[in-house]
């Protein structure tokens, strides 16, 4: 029997059947869906006069356009109000669950399939969303896909696709003090590029990485859409099992048993062949920050912002561009930048651990005074466990304002946009032009350094308060 | 859903020499409100054709009649970022029937082709051509032929071929779409789920 990456066993299992010198049609366990790429596909079905074939294997929620305030209140917005009525319609028509607004189980499609035990190893998932790769974290096949493929699944619970390459990337060692995972797969890109991973599906491997918690390798997962890799995954071990054990919509009881021995087996087999391979040491890696347009043009915090030299002569016009965009100059340093706003929140940053992280930061100091800074939990059950230990009041105290679950200012779809020409520090996953509002300027970073920017009002490196 | 077949298309073309074009800049996010495919060409690259002050900017070469055509000629990793598929059909409902890269992002590349846009990936040197003939000369025309798989550059007769698998490829030359070959296949499907072994997964 030929070795296996974990990768190949997964597609394997799913596999219905091959295209002769064509894409392979792979069966999907779990399909989410959300309200801004779904309603053209639901249209598409009706016009076909079809039905949607296993409504029990797909999970809704609303959270790109929907507000971080009042949740309680009609929407305001016309067009954000339809797309959400429009994804209850299509829901309640096909009889599939959805977690909408106010719903307990409300949140980020990325925050809540793995917090309600929807994601599971050795599964195939897909959404409408590039940050599906998010899942992987749990050792399976997740990523996204454009309407047409949701159209194919809503149809088939099948998509068809081209076999990726696989890479492997290796993490070893123990992270310096004030580094998180966000810092990791920062670094990670900034080594890689924007597009190094492209058609490459990626596992992460390593003593770094088999430390960190699940919501740590979520984040990590979560970010290998940014080097252009179709997803990536790590293989579950007892932190993944433990995490699965009594949640929602885990397999419970005797199921669970049964479970655990399937999860067992997802590994890559040691002489299993990988076409490409990175190494990487933990103790290398420090607190990242992006200077640029793309998720690759990151440096340490304590680094200056390359001279036009050092960059390679195919890269110098986007690079000069970007700068030109960011109102920045090759050779400065990033520490000191003042910024104008703090965005912590997403699938990248959202959860319970990186509240918990920003909070015990900002624990008994004071926001600095002319920033604005926006904290959205990435789902209602977020929210809840932060009230319920507390961290509400340590935030308000320290002056913080939070918000609702939603996607909010990682996409800007809803009203929570930075301003033209203002500089924020986000836990998000994209620093584009315009992502945060049109002319906003993203510096992307972990929650560490978002809270050190917040009450310093400047780029700050997380261990300089410390 | 495949808009249109796809066979040969000779054009003039719209240079944009621009790397790591992403789907932010494509369609911004703020434009994917509609609940139809239709529509999206107007906010194509919205805020490159206009400052935030909807002043359109006349140095945009969308915004330039010298530039005209149903070729849109990108730099390098053209569509990376997200997943919405709004992106192809902005560049679709613009006017656009082809994109000339020397490298896409995978999810824009799927998103094209299922809709009909085709994406053709020629060599780094080739694109540095295209590109060179195009700042000589702003009519010059390409012409791709999606059954010979080839594209030239018609006044220098300077051709390349390109990839496309022959599923694809069918599908376009025929206006057929992966929806009607999965229905196709559906007793196929019900027997793979019914082979399935582990009950949560079913």
């Amino acid at each position: 029997m030929t070795a296996k990456t974990l990768f190949d066993k997964i597609w394997e299992a799913h596999l219905v059947t091959e295209v002769k010198e064509g894409p392979c049609v792979l069966y999907i366990d779990r399909h989410l869906i959300h309200e801004v790429t779904s309603p053209q596909a639901f249209a598409g079905l009706e016009k076909r006069g079809l039905g949607v074939f296993r409504p029990r294997k797909i999970f809704a929620t609303a959270d790109h356009n929907v507000p971080t305030k009042d949740q309680h209140l009609p929407i305001r917005e016309e067009l954000s109000r339809n797309q959400v009525a429009k994804l209850t319609e299509n829901c309640q028509y096909h009889g599939i669950s959805l977690f909408g607004l106010n719903h307990p189980y409300h949140g980020i499609v990325h925050v809540i399939g793995p917090e309600l035990g929807i994601t599971q190893p050795g599964m195939t998932i897909v959404c409408g969303d590039s940050h599906t790769s998010t899942h992987g974290a749990f050792g399976c096949l997740a990523f996204g896909i454009g309407t047409s493929e949701v159209e194919m699944v809503l149809a088939t619970q099948c998509i068809m696709q081209q076999r990726p390459k696989t890479m492997r990337i290796t993490i070893d060692g123990k992270l310096n003090k004030g580094v998180t995972s966000k810092d990791i797969i920062l670094y990670i890109i900034s080594q890689l590029s924007a597009s190094g991973g492209t058609g490459y599906f990626v596992e992460y491997t390593g003593s770094t990485i088999r430390d960190l918690s699940m919501e740590a390798r979520m984040t990590i997962c979560n970010m290998s859409i940014e080097m252009g890799a179709r997803g990536g995954l790590i293989a579950p071990d007892e932190i993944t099992y433990d995490y699965l054990k009594d949640r929602e919509f885990a397999p419970g009881g005797k199921d669970f048993e049964k479970a655990l021995e399937f999860w067992k087996s997802l590994k890559t087999d040691s002489e299993a062949n990988f076409d490409r391979r990175h190494f990487f040491n933990a103790e290398e890696i420090e607190p990242m920050i992006t200077y640029g347009t793309n998720p690759g043009m990151g440096i340490r915090v304590n680094g200056r912002i390359p001279l036009l030299k050092h960059i390679p002569e195919e890269n110098k016009e986007s690079f000069s561009n970007a700068l030109k965009y960011m109102g920045l100059k090759p050779g400065m340093k990033m520490k000191g930048k003042k910024i104008d706003y703090v965005f912590v929140g997403s699938c990248t940053n959202g959860r319970i651990e990186d509240l918990r992280l920003f909070a015990d930061y900002v624990k008994g100091r004071k926001k600095a005074g002319d920033v604005t800074v926006w904290i959205v939990p990435g789902s209602k059950r977020v929210e809840n466990q932060a009230r319920k230990e507390g961290l509400y009041e340590i935030l308000e105290q320290a002056g913080f304002d939070l918000r609702q679950p939603g996607c909010s200012a990682c996409l800007a779809m809803n009203e929570d946009k930075v301003p033209a020409g203002k500089y924020a520090v986000s836990t998000s996953n994209r620093n584009f032009e315009g992502r945060q509002g049109p002319g906003a300027r993203t510096f992307l970073a972990s929650p560490l350094m978002a809270a050190a920017a917040s009450i310093t009002g400047v780029i700050t490196a997380p261990g300089d308060l410390l | 859903m495949v808009k249109e077949k796809f066979t040969t298309l000779v054009s003039t073309c719209i240079p944009l020499r621009i790397d790591n074009i992403d789907t932010d800049q494509i369609i911004p996010a703020r434009f994917l409100k509609a609940t139809s495919r239709e529509g999206y060409g107007n906010n194509l690259f919205r805020d490159w054709r206009f400052s935030s002050e909807n002043v359109l900017n006349r140095d945009f070469v969308l915004n330039n009649p010298d530039f005209k055509g149903r070729i849109l000629v990108v730099g390098k990793n053209f569509g990376c970022g997200s997943s919405r598929e709004h992106a192809a059909w902005a560049i679709f409902d613009y006017g656009f029937r082809v994109v000339v890269s020397s490298f896409f992002a995978d999810i824009f590349k799927n998103n094209a082709l299922n809709i009909g846009l085709l994406p053709v990936q020629v060599s780094p040197s080739f694109l540095t051509k295209i590109f060179n003939q195009i700042a000589e000369d702003h009519k010059i025309q390409l012409k791709i032929e999606l059954n010979a798989q080839e594209i030239m550059i018609l006044k220098t007769g300077e051709r390349e071929s390109f990839e496309i698998n022959q599923y694809k490829k069918n599908c376009l030359l025929n206006g057929f779409d992966d929806i009607d070959y999965l229905l196709n296949i559906k007793e196929k499907i019900i027997e793979f789920e019914n082979r399935k072994q582990y009950i949560w997964l079913k």
